[in-house]
């Protein structure tokens, strides 16, 4: 047996220099992929992530008539005895936590300046809080308080506000008008979410429900899973004519959509990257084989047959491979822990509450998506270099003899 | 025995609208054992007989039979593999693989016969001792001098035990010293093993170790005559 490798690393020896830029091109090229699809599936994880667990939750229960868009607190929207219904959903087994929230609409005003925001009435002892727990200062609501709110950290800086000042919440109540009273600021919250934090108050429930003349009433109960690919089975097994029930599928459908294209841009941002540095190993074949069309003739005229030139020639290609890949998944790898645990700071992008971004982007690959680049770069990589490889098993060994003499 | 019979064969080049017949009309049987020089101004068609004899190029037209079996029609990997087995080459140029040592560059021929690795080992020391380039096995050529170049690669030509050795102008490229010394190993090895060798050349000193001289001009055989070789 001819030992392809030894030749094949040998010749790439011979320009040493050269071959070392095409299997530092194809590194790059890897590790560029690498840390692309970490960004992606890090945004989207984190998309995902803040959506579900600011804003929807993995199921939604609603009254039949409830309309999300009007965030009325007219009884007819309403679910009555929500403590009740929560606690029978909480009884579930793949149920993480059930707890029932009042949403009013509202307007903040200090002094001559009013901001319209989202007024949240939650139960302070529900762990579904927890996103809402991180403060930058003060402290979270209890139960009983009659006149403490907690604001978003963003909102808060618009305003001059800090913990222990005071503010006017007015409000769209059940009947149709408007109430107004004083709220003290108790604490400040941050999600890390500033489209999100900008425009949220929040209530203790009992106080919100009291100040929209909501009664004991609430607009939703917010369910999270402990598995979240168990909602549909979840809502179907809850569902009954008196109530909606959504899961986070229905209630995130664009988020769900840019998801699933997130994959397809993926695989054309691969496919654009690894064209270029493919072009580059291609060039270096080629480069080598007109170099050694002399040599080629020799090898021909000796018996070389032209499958075994070939395989001369993608042994090259693979050893290139083997360097630039491995390097580039090395690297790739370090760079997406690095920035995993970093972040990368983006700010608020001003998406819209239907899609929620942290400020910070966290890259996230998985080891599937990893094993899934590799493999690709080095197939294309090799697929791509049959070209060369062919184009100098098909020389003529006379023509091969005569070019360089 | 014939070890090469060419009947009738053409070889035109064409180059745009240029036709150059650069054989025309051979008839020539090389048998078993010569030691045979071709001689002749230059163009006159040493290199593509030479080429056709060695199933490099095919002809125009006529046939070409190369020890029994007729090479004309066969494909490009039939040609390769009676090339390894039965014909071996020496070029002008020191045509070794750079990146292999001389011992590698003997033991390549064996490799894609496929021999076992014993065998080789044997055959390219055997053929290195030959050549008198033992003590240079592990050398690669761009520390090899033109005439050990060429030597190695007299020792390939012969590695593989073939019928028929090929040489175009093996010591044009060499001062007189080294040329004589490659012809002294090659007449060796002809008459040792009966190899057949065909030079194409130039060389006064080549055609002294001949024992039969073709003359070409123009393409077709003008003189055909036997020599007392040097030996
Ligand atoms: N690949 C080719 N394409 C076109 N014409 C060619 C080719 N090879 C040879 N010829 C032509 O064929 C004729 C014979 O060439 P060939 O190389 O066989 O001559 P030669 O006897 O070996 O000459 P020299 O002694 O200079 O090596 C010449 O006229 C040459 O120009
Ligand atoms: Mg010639």
């Amino acid at each position: 047996m001819i030992n392809y490798f030894k030749l094949a690393y040998r010749n790439l020896g011979r320009h040493r220099r050269r071959s070392l830029l095409s299997g530092l091109a194809l590194a790059l090229g890897t590790a560029l992929l690498m840390f692309i699809a970490a960004f992606f599936q890090g945004e989207m994880r984190s998309a995902m992530e803040s959506t579900l667990r600011l804003n929807s939750g993995h199921l939604q229960v609603r009254d039949a008539d409830y309309d999300p868009d009007k965030l009325s607190v007219a009884w007819d929207y309403l679910i009555e005895t929500p403590q009740q219904v929560a606690a029978q959903i909480q009884t579930l087994d793949v149920v993480q936590t059930a707890t029932p929230r009042l949403f009013a609409s509202g307007i903040v005003s200090v002094r001559d300046e009013s901001v319209g925001v989202q007024i949240i009435g939650v139960d302070p002892a529900s762990p579904a809080n927890a996103p809402y727990r991180t403060l930058m200062a003060g402290a979270f609501l209890t139960a009983d308080d009659r006149d403490g709110i907690l604001i978003g950290y963003p909102l808060a800086q618009s305003l001059g506000l800090s913990v222990g000042d005071k503010l006017t919440l007015l409000v769209n109540t059940a009947d149709g008008s408007v109430d107004q009273q004083p709220f003290t600021v108790r604490g400040i919250f941050t999600t890390g979410t500033t489209a999100y934090d900008k425009g949220i108050v929040f209530l203790p429930l009992a106080k919100a429900q009291a100040f929209s003349g909501a009664g004991d009433r609430a607009s939703i109960i917010f369910v999270l899973l402990k598995d979240r690919e168990q909602a549909e089975a979840v809502a179907a097994a809850i569902s009954s004519p008196n109530y909606q029930v959504k899961t986070w599928r229905e209630l995130n459908q664009l988020l769900v959509l840019v998801n699933d294209f997130s994959d397809a841009y993926l695989v054309v941002i691969n496919l654009i990257i690894l064209g270029v540095t493919v072009t580059v190993i291609v060039n270096t074949l080629l480069m080598s084989v007109f170099e050694r069309t002399r040599e080629i003739g020799i090898l021909s005229a000796i018996g070389m047959k032209g499958r075994q030139i070939v395989t001369l020639f993608l042994a090259e290609a693979f050893l290139l491979a083997l360097g630039g890949v491995t390097a580039g998944t090395l690297a790739g790898w370090a760079v997406s822990a690095y920035f995993g645990k970093v972040g990368i700071y983006f700010g608020d992008l001003g998406l819209s509450a239907d899609m929620l971004l942290e400020d910070r982007i966290y890259t996230y690959l998985t080891l599937e998506s990893a094993v899934n680049l590799i493999v690709t770069a080095f197939v294309i990589t090799l697929l791509a270099s049959l070209y060369p490889a062919r184009m100098a098993a098909r020389m003529e060994p006379v023509e091969a003899l005569h070019s360089a003499q | 025995m014939e070890v090469a019979k060419l009947t009738n064969v053409t070889r035109t080049y064409k180059i745009g609208q240029v036709e150059t017949r650069a054989l025309n009309g051979i008839n020539l049987t090389i048998e078993s054992g010569e030691f045979t020089s071709l001689v002749g101004p230059s163009g006159s068609g040493k290199t593509t007989l030479l080429q056709l004899i060695g199933c490099l190029d095919q002809p125009t037209s006529g046939s070409v039979i190369i020890n029994g079996v007729e090479t004309t029609g066969l494909n490009r990997n039939q040609r390769a593999d009676l090339r390894k087995g039965t014909i071996g080459f020496v070029f002008q140029f020191f045509a070794l693989i750079p990146t292999l040592t001389a011992y590698e560059n003997v033991e390549m021929p064996l490799l894609l016969n496929g021999k076992s690795a014993a065998e080789r080992r044997r055959r390219v020391m055997e053929l290195l001792e030959a050549v008198g380039m033992v003590d240079r096995a592990n050398n690669r050529p761009d520390q090899l001098s033109g005439g050990q170049q060429q030597r190695v690669a007299v020792a390939r030509a012969l590695v593989t035990n073939p019928k028929l050795i090929l040489a175009d102008e093996p010591t044009a490229n060499l001062d007189t010293e080294n040329g004589e010394q490659v012809m002294e190993i090659m007449k060796k090895l002809n008459k040792e093993t009966g190899t057949t060798f065909v030079f194409a050349t130039h060389d006064p000193r080549v055609i002294k170790y001949a024992n039969r001289v073709v003359t070409l001009q123009d393409g077709v055989i003008v003189k055909d005559v036997p020599a007392n070789g040097k030996s």
